[in-house]
């Protein structure tokens, strides 16, 4: 049986990554046997102390660290408390006994691939179940002990460097402050006389990015990048599928690795171009700019199709000439 | 057909019905019997959906055939925190095309986290003849040649309200479609958006409606325009200012300082974008009449924040950036007793450092020397379970608790120790607690605690805390009034939410996400549930692309009458057994 990766739950701390969280049997294994006898006590064996070590998790800059959760207990004799509580209707807290092996579920990295919003993706790793016996326990046919070969993938991953000394790393939607606040604080710092410590809540800065024959648009967030290497690079992740017409069917993450730098052929060779539009409603190509000054005015962004982009480069550069 | 001598005619039901408002009580009254249900929707006039994919358009309809307002709420809330991915739906264009034609006297919409196009609008200055307030919060898709066409179209417009809505900026110029002879507004707040509204229509337009009430200026309004619209608009309730910031000069000061004077009725201030602090002196003249106070986008220091708020003796509500830090909270707290709601946001989320004197004490002074406060959203880098235990017992008339301690997973600062205890004193004290967001590190036992206590529980929000399913399930068996529950970051799976599925049909919604909940539980939940639309968010790729044990991304579960919408994106996979057999 294989011993269930421990993950940290969320390490937010700036040390240098470990890949992979400590591994050490989880107690779980122990008080998930115990879950019913447990119900009427204040809490599982060994909930006084959690133990949520820091620091050994690995995170890119992006913020959203790689290993998470702690192992999870899949109890296979449950399949069948499961459909009773369900078709009983009660919503009883049934748990009918233990029995086949504990498992754990499928790597917990996954789960906070955060494509869509924070820009810099773990490359869509879709990191099948590595754990030993996976079973459902869901009335699901017991898996084989297929072990989806661990993904390399997460230890190679590029982490953008960023040029500012590190701050503390950003996990998504964390804290929970609106978009419209954090824009309106970030977009127009205080011309204050007297200096105010501590910045303006400058810790991001949304912009949608389209892609021309994408279904959907995607929001980054600039400030989480440093250079427009490491934004193009996180474009390429996040649009990476629409180029190759979907996504992979297996999750194989090597499929990353083809579409990422067909991506880049594409990024990079005539079909498409970035482009981005400014606070004067100008689209211009990217990278025309220096860095900051591009983070200041890009309203938005699109992938465009070269044939479209046409003419937007001499005016780029005379916007530039004109501005100085 | 009600039996002569044994009930009243159906007019005077009709009567009686008429004042009766309240979404509960006619849905009691439409209970009784027949002709009660059919007297009741027809006299129905006003109908609040809070989940716009809970039913269709044509059911509503069906059912109240003379709605005059609606409320249509989208998104989870979870959007607000760019939790839900773009384009994920809460799209409004099949109701307004739906109401466009069955509801020709629809006089309000109230929108919330939904999209709305240009069209959208168009249609509505079109249809309504009589449509009088459109309230947009925190919505988006749509541009200023939307609102242009509002302007133009509906000539008895008493409300406009952007909110927090994201608007495409096209051009300032909307505002100059009010017509000449357009005089009904009452309110109007363009907080959100960016660019600049001609000025010159804006003074006109605010000097010929006798009736405005509710002024809210966006950040391009100059502070030298400020003292103008005030004299043009004395008879101001509720204003928000544009920048508040300019060159000190004398003469803007003394124009500023007359113009608010001159306000008797002004009851509440926002906006204070930019302040320079030598012209907040200019508001002290109203400062005492004030019930409401929303300094939150305005960097102005403890000290000057002190002078303001101590003048303020009937404030209500106070929203504030936290450089109030713990000295300006006890100072609010003694001079503010009528006090019922705060917030503090954080001036500085994403430091790694605290950069204020703000701790969980200023929180403790509030509880103290505020009687009526009920409503607490507060930003903090340390808390105590002391404190929390202080402010329960201080405040048992809490009905609203949000507490945001910015480090995830952050223990008692004090015993490093979980906040369990702590939270467990308020939902026990607190019998009335509406709402509770939590944080800081907490184990199951701290679900234990809500579910035996917090029985008025409608909403919860939870992120990075609990151990295992037991913590889900002290939830789901609990709280008895629970409506929304929205998770992010926990170690909550399958045990509790199959075994508790029943539960959720008797809510609004579950929001789920970086949990570890299996693709296969979302699937038998899907087709063992056909009251509940279980939708799937994963950007990576199909779900059934990985075994069926591997954890989802993000998980909604809402409950139903119209069956799986059909809008949506290519991420969202709803769980249904035969989608096919959508209801309408």
């Amino acid at each position: 049986m294989s011993v269930p990766l421990e993950h940290d739950y969320i390490g937010l701390s700036e040390a240098p990554p470990s890949m992979e969280g400590s591994e050490r049997p989880s107690e779980r294994t122990s008080g998930g046997l115990n879950l019913k006898a447990t119900e009427l006590r204040l809490g599982l064996p060994g909930s006084d102390s959690p133990e949520r070590d820091k620091g050994m998790v690995a995170e890119d800059k992006a913020g959203y660290p790689l290993g998470v959760l702690k192992s999870l207990l899949v109890v296979s004799g449950a399949k069948r408390g499961f459909s009773d509580a369900i078709d009983g209707g009660s919503g009883k807290w049934v748990f009918s006994g233990s029995g086949g092996s504990e498992a754990e579920s499928g790597k917990g990295g996954n789960l906070f691939s955060p494509r869509g919003v924070n820009g810099a993706g773990k490359g869509g790793l879709v990191g099948g179940s590595e754990g030993a016996n996976q079973n459902t326990g869901l009335g699901g046919p017991i898996l084989k002990d297929g072990v989806v070969p661990q993904s390399p993938k997460p230890s190679q991953e590029k982490k953008p460097q960023l040029s500012a000394p590190a701050a503390k790393a950003q996990v998504v939607g964390w804290p929970p402050i609106r978009s419209y606040r954090k824009n309106s604080m970030a977009s127009h710092p205080p011309k204050n006389d007297d200096d105010t410590e501590g910045k303006l809540g400058s810790g991001c800065l949304y912009v949608k990015v389209s892609m021309d024959g994408a279904p959907y648009l995607r929001k980054v967030d600039l400030k989480t990048y440093g250079s427009y290497r490491e934004l193009s690079s996180a474009l390429e992740k996040m649009f990476s599928c629409f180029t190759i017409g979907q996504c992979g069917s297996h999750g194989v993450p090597s499929r990353d690795g083809l579409s990422e730098s067909r991506l880049m052929d594409l990024l990079h060779g005539s079909e498409y171009v970035l482009t981005y539009e400014d606070k004067d409603s100008d689209w211009m190509l990217v990278g025309d700019v220096p860095w900051e000054m591009f983070t200041d005015s890009c309203k938005r962004m699109r992938i465009m199709k070269s044939s479209e982009a046409i003419g937007l480069a001499p005016r780029a550069m005379e916007k530039c000439k004109n501005r100085n | 057909m009600p039996r002569m001598g044994y009930s009243f005619p159906e007019e005077v039901l009709e009567h009686v019905f008429s004042f009766i408002q309240s979404d509960e009580d006619r849905n009691a009254i439409s209970a009784v019997c027949r002709s009660w249900h059919d007297i009741e929707r027809w006299s129905r006039r006003r109908v609040f959906v809070g989940n716009c994919y809970a039913i269709s358009p044509k059911m509503v309809i069906r059912r109240f055939p003379e709605v005059r307002s609606i409320e249509l709420k989208g998104k989870p809330h979870f959007a607000d925190f760019n939790l839900v991915p773009e384009d994920w739906g809460g799209y409004v264009a099949p109701w307004i095309s739906a109401m466009a034609s069955a509801y020709p006297w629809l006089e309000e919409i109230r929108l919330k986290r939904m999209v709305i196009t240009d069209e959208s609008l168009e249609l509505i200055s079109k249809s309504f003849k009589n449509f009088k307030v459109l309230v947009l919060s925190s919505c988006e898709g749509f541009s200023t040649e939307g609102l242009a066409a509002i302007a133009a179209n509906c000539r008895n417009l008493r409300e406009l309200d952007l909110g927090e809505s994201e608007v495409e900026d096209l051009s300032g110029h909307w505002l100059s479609h009010f017509p000449d002879n357009y005089t009904s507004l009452v309110s109007l707040n363009i907080a959100c958006l960016g660019c600049e509204v001609s000025f010159s229509a804006l003074e006109r337009l605010v000097g010929r409606c006798p009736n405005l009430r509710t002024l809210r200026l966006n950040r391009a309004v100059p502070l030298d325009k400020l003292a103008n619209l005030l004299c043009r608009a004395p008879q101001l309730v509720e204003l928000g200012t544009g920048a508040y910031s300019s060159e000190l000069r004398p003469d803007l000061f003394s124009n500023l300082s007359g113009a608010f004077s001159g306000c008797k009725e002004l009851k509440s201030l926002s906006g204070f974008w930019d302040v320079v602090p030598g012209y907040l002196p200019a508001v002290y003249p109203i400062c005492s009449k004030l019930t409401s106070l929303n300094l939150s986008y305005a960097t102005i220091q403890s000290p000057e924040l002190i002078k303001l708020v101590s003048q303020c003796q009937n404030l209500q509500r106070l929203w504030v950036l936290d450089y109030i830090e713990d000295a300006g909270l006890v100072a609010l707290a003694a001079s503010c007793k009528d006090l019922r709601e705060l917030r503090v946001f954080p001036s500085d989320p994403f430091g790694p450092e605290p950069n204020v004197g703000l701790t969980e004490q200023g929180l403790v002074s509030v509880s103290e020397g505020c009687p009526k406060l009920q409503s607490v959203l507060y930003f903090c880098r340390q808390m105590s379970n002391a404190a929390l235990i202080t402010i329960a017992r201080n405040r048992p008339n809490m009905t609203r608790f949000r507490l945001c301690i910015i480090e995830p997973q952050a223990p008692d600062y004090l015993t490093l120790q979980p906040l369990d205890v702590g939270f467990g004193a308020i939902v026990e004290h607190c019998k009335d607690l509406r709402r509770l967001s939590l944080s800081g590190l907490l184990t199951d036992r701290v679900f234990q605690y809500i579910g035996t206590h917090a029985k008025k529980l409608e909403m919860l929000s939870v992120a990075f805390a609990g151990e295992s399913d037991l913590g889900l399930h002290h939830i789901l068996s609990g709280c008895e009034n629970l409506r929304k529950l929205e998770i992010r970051d926990c170690p909550f799976g399958d045990k509790a939410l199959l075994a508790n599925a029943a539960k959720l049909e008797t809510m609004r919604s579950l929001w789920m996400s970086s949990c570890s909940v299996s693709f296969g539980a979302c699937k038998l939940l899907g087709q063992k549930m056909p009251g509940l639309n279980v939708e799937v968010i994963d950007e990576r790729s199909p779900p059934d692309s990985r075994p069926e044990s591997c954890p989802i991304e993000k998980l909604y579960i809402y409950r139903t009458v119209s069956g799986p919408r059909f809008d949506m994106p290519g991420f969202v996979w709803t769980m249904a057994e035969n989608p096919a057999l959508r209801l309408s």
